[in-house]
């Protein structure tokens, strides 16, 4: 029939338009499965470009949380990840998913709420802001999706000595999304949320929010850079992986992550160790 | 609100290649799932509406929940298979551009295969005894029918082309939304909601209207040719 | 007749939706020549075309038929949106011909029908009587040893109807056994070599078409050439 071969002849037509992207001469790529607080803050978009540039080598990033990432790299799906959330980067190498864990880079956690602070946590301690917090009710937005932030959000009620479950109700929200998603929340609501300092500076919705307490060292959000044990998954790029590893903690990589600034406030602090 | 609206036009002017890259690919991901979508749908459906066969009403019931399924599920499966842990993991396509294209082309297919046996169905009521009286095989008279109602596919073509491009559960979790390589224009949008950039989401929330609408037109287009030929 | 009949139906009873339809039905149509088929609405004429052609399948009764390709025209010409000559050539799939031996037959069978110059024109565009003499043309292409028409100039203008009439005729002088389903009297009686009465899903008469027409002999075709007959006075003397 007549339709049968005109409609065919369209078809491969459109599955060549298709093909052209896989069968074209790639360059040489990675997956890094990384979180949607790097992503969100524009960070990869500033440095990729960089690294590329000098190795050739494609960054392909896959922005999850922190605990999705490193699911994600357990079932082979990624070379490398880039995620903050020390405990479980732990666990991942102690599985022996990784061989090793080298810190790359550190922010901050900051405690942002309504400019009116109906709790009244303005300078205020971390410990004592976040008992004030459960203490007034005030309306609380949780990430609540197992990410590094989520994990920080967590321990910081147990060392305030603040028992989540038992004093959880209506107040605190928990809204299983990534930062964005939360801080937009949190902005509607002008709720209280804990949330990194590099997606806070980049984040464009924020309506009644402010910085209210910053935890400095109490707050700290180190991020940590691990590639997939090739052992456990042989289709890891090893080579590839290990030079993009190589080049964030070399010195001119670690100058590119200090670079990235905002309003001339820099996003992340490069920590790797030297040598 | 004003204010967002007022800085959505005013980005509309600037938006830059990088977009046009991201309309480019979602449009090229969609229209092969669609093409792909009407290869399997388009005889499935057809046979389905002429032929008499056991297990036809299952399929039929098939079917309809295929054309319910939220395209997140079918990310879902679609990831768990397609990850190298997966049964399908050492094709290595997962977050690429052809893993999207095969969870739309799973999404298109039912609503295309749906929408095609009504089509069939009507036409079959008119033309359906004259074929069979003509002794012509299922398989024959579903292409016959096929053909005379070429121009009332271009709906199902157009439907399915519509759920491809306005989803982003599908393609977000195969493809992983990976900068100037699976980001396509559902998945920017939301990034940027994310974000907080709420005027650069509409901004590429109009362009995304804009992709639709052209291709509404030209398919329109076509089928007022058509339909003048032949009636 | 010498020949064995065309088709030969036998007790043949059918029920659709609860209604019988046929009853008991039996009937021979003759090996050559014109076989018309008439009566009252709702008699079952239709419904008998389409259980010869295989199209419904009766509850009972036999249906025998002389061997052969059948084609089947129906009242509302069932054209595919495509050109004049593919819808010739949809009836020629089933005979595996040549390329070229079907080109010859789709382009004589427009020929004769006067649609030569239309054959690549969509055939849908065409009037109610281009339609018709298309599908007649498709079934003079198959070159049938039986032809099935369901009143197929009910809707047409008198040129249109003459046209057709003539290719009836002309495949029955071919050898093509014809059974032909018609309200036209007046197109009965100028084209049938015999007429088959039917009535309430049974064949209550049949003979010669001018004894049949003017002098039936039963009661139920009387009551029905009654009613359509313009010359009355005839059948209602006999």
């Amino acid at each position: 029939m007549d339709v049968l071969r005109r409609s065919f002849l369209t078809l491969s037509l459109l599955a060549a338009l298709d093909a052209s992207s896989p069968l074209r001469a790639e360059p040489a790529s990675i997956v890094v499965a990384s979180t949607t607080s790097t992503e969100q803050s524009g960070l990869f978009k500033h440095i990729l470009p960089l690294f590329k540039q000098k190795t050739g080598i494609e960054v392909k990033v896959v922005a999850l949380g922190t605990g999705q990432a490193l699911d994600a790299a357990r079932r082979g799906d990624a070379d490398v990840v880039l995620v903050h959330d020390r405990p479980a980067e732990d666990k991942f190498v102690a599985e022996g998913f990784a061989k090793g864990r080298q810190d790359v880079m550190y922010n901050d956690f900051v405690l942002i709420g309504p400019k009116d602070d109906p709790a009244g946590i303005r300078g205020k301690g971390v410990d004592e802001a976040f008992r004030k917090i459960a203490a007034s009710k005030a309306p609380f937005v949780s990430r609540g999706d197992r990410s590094g932030t989520h994990s920080a959000e967590l321990r910081s009620w147990k060392e305030a000595g603040v028992d989540l479950t038992a004093v959880r109700g209506d107040w605190y929200r928990d809204v299983g999304q990534g930062m964005g998603p939360a801080l937009n929340t949190a902005s509607s609501l002008g709720a209280y949320i804990l949330a990194d300092r590099g997606t806070w500076l980049s984040f464009k919705n924020r309506g009644d929010l402010t910085i209210l307490v910053e935890g400095g060292k109490r707050l700290f959000n180190p991020y940590g850079v691990m590639l997939v044990n090739p052992d456990k998954h042989p289709s890891v790029k090893v080579k590839e992986g290990q030079a993009f590893i190589e080049w964030l903690v070399s010195p001119e990589g670690q100058k590119a992550i200090a670079d990235y600034k905002i309003n001339g406030e820099p996003l992340f602090f490069p920590s790797a160790k030297k040598g | 609100m004003s204010q967002t609206l007022q800085e959505t036009f005013s980005r509309l002017w600037t938006l830059d290649r990088d977009v046009l890259a991201i309309a480019w690919l979602s449009l090229r991901v969609s229209l092969t799932a669609v093409g792909i979508g009407l290869l399997l749908g388009v005889p499935l459906g057809a046979l389905i509406a002429v032929a008499r066969f056991p297990g036809r009403n299952a399929l039929v019931g098939l079917l309809n929940t295929f054309m319910g399924l939220p395209p997140v599920i079918v990310g879902l499966i679609l990831y768990l298979a397609l990850s190298r842990s997966g049964p399908l993991g050492a094709l290595g396509l997962l977050f690429t551009p052809t893993a999207m294209v095969a969870a739309q082309a799973v999404l298109a297919t039912p609503l295309v295969a749906a929408l095609t046996r009504q089509v069939i169905a009507d036409a079959d009521a008119h033309l359906g005894e004259q074929l069979r009286s003509l002794r012509l095989s299922a398989p024959r008279r579903a292409g016959v029918l096929i053909y005379d109602a070429r121009f009332s596919l271009f709906t199902a073509a157009l439907a399915a082309f519509g759920r491809a491009i306005s989803e982003i559960g599908a393609v977000l979790v195969v493809g992983g939304n990976i900068d100037g390589h699976t980001r396509t224009m559902t998945t920017a949008i939301s990034l940027e909601t994310q974000k907080g950039d709420l005027s650069l989401a509409l901004a590429l929330g109009a362009v995304l209207m804009g992709l639709v609408l052209a291709v509404n037109a030209a398919a329109a287009l076509l089928r007022g040719h058509a339909v003048k030929a032949y009636g | 007749m010498s020949a064995a009949p065309a088709i030969h139906l036998e007790n043949v009873s059918l029920t659709l939706g609860g209604r019988p339809i046929l009853d008991r039905l039996g009937l021979d149509v003759a090996a050559a020549g014109i076989t018309a088929l008439i009566g009252p609405n709702g008699a079952g004429k239709s419904v008998t075309l389409r259980v010869i052609d295989g199209l419904l399948q009766p509850d009972s009764g036999i249906v025998r038929l002389a061997p052969g390709r059948r084609a089947f025209v129906f009242q509302r010409p069932a054209l595919v949106r495509a050109s004049a000559a593919a819808n010739v050539a949809l009836g020629l799939i089933p005979l595996n011909l040549s390329r070229r031996a079907r080109t010859e037959r789709i382009e004589a069978a427009l020929a004769r029908v006067g649609l030569s110059d239309r054959a690549g024109d969509a055939a849908t565009r065409f009037s109610g009587g281009e339609q018709q003499r298309l599908a007649l043309a498709r079934a003079w292409a198959m070159r049938p040893d039986l032809l099935l028409l369901d009143e197929p100039t009910a809707s047409l203008d008198p040129s249109a109807t003459e046209t057709i009439e003539s290719l009836i005729v002309e495949m029955a002088r071919a050898g093509t056994a014809v059974l032909l389903v018609s309200h036209n009297l007046g197109q009965v009686a100028r084209l049938a070599n015999e007429t088959i009465v039917l009535a309430g899903g049974r064949a209550v008469e049949r003979g010669p078409t001018r004894s049949v027409l003017f002098s039936p002999r039963t009661a139920e075709a009387r009551a029905y050439l009654t009613g359509e007959l313009p010359w009355t006075s005839f059948a209602a003397a006999s």
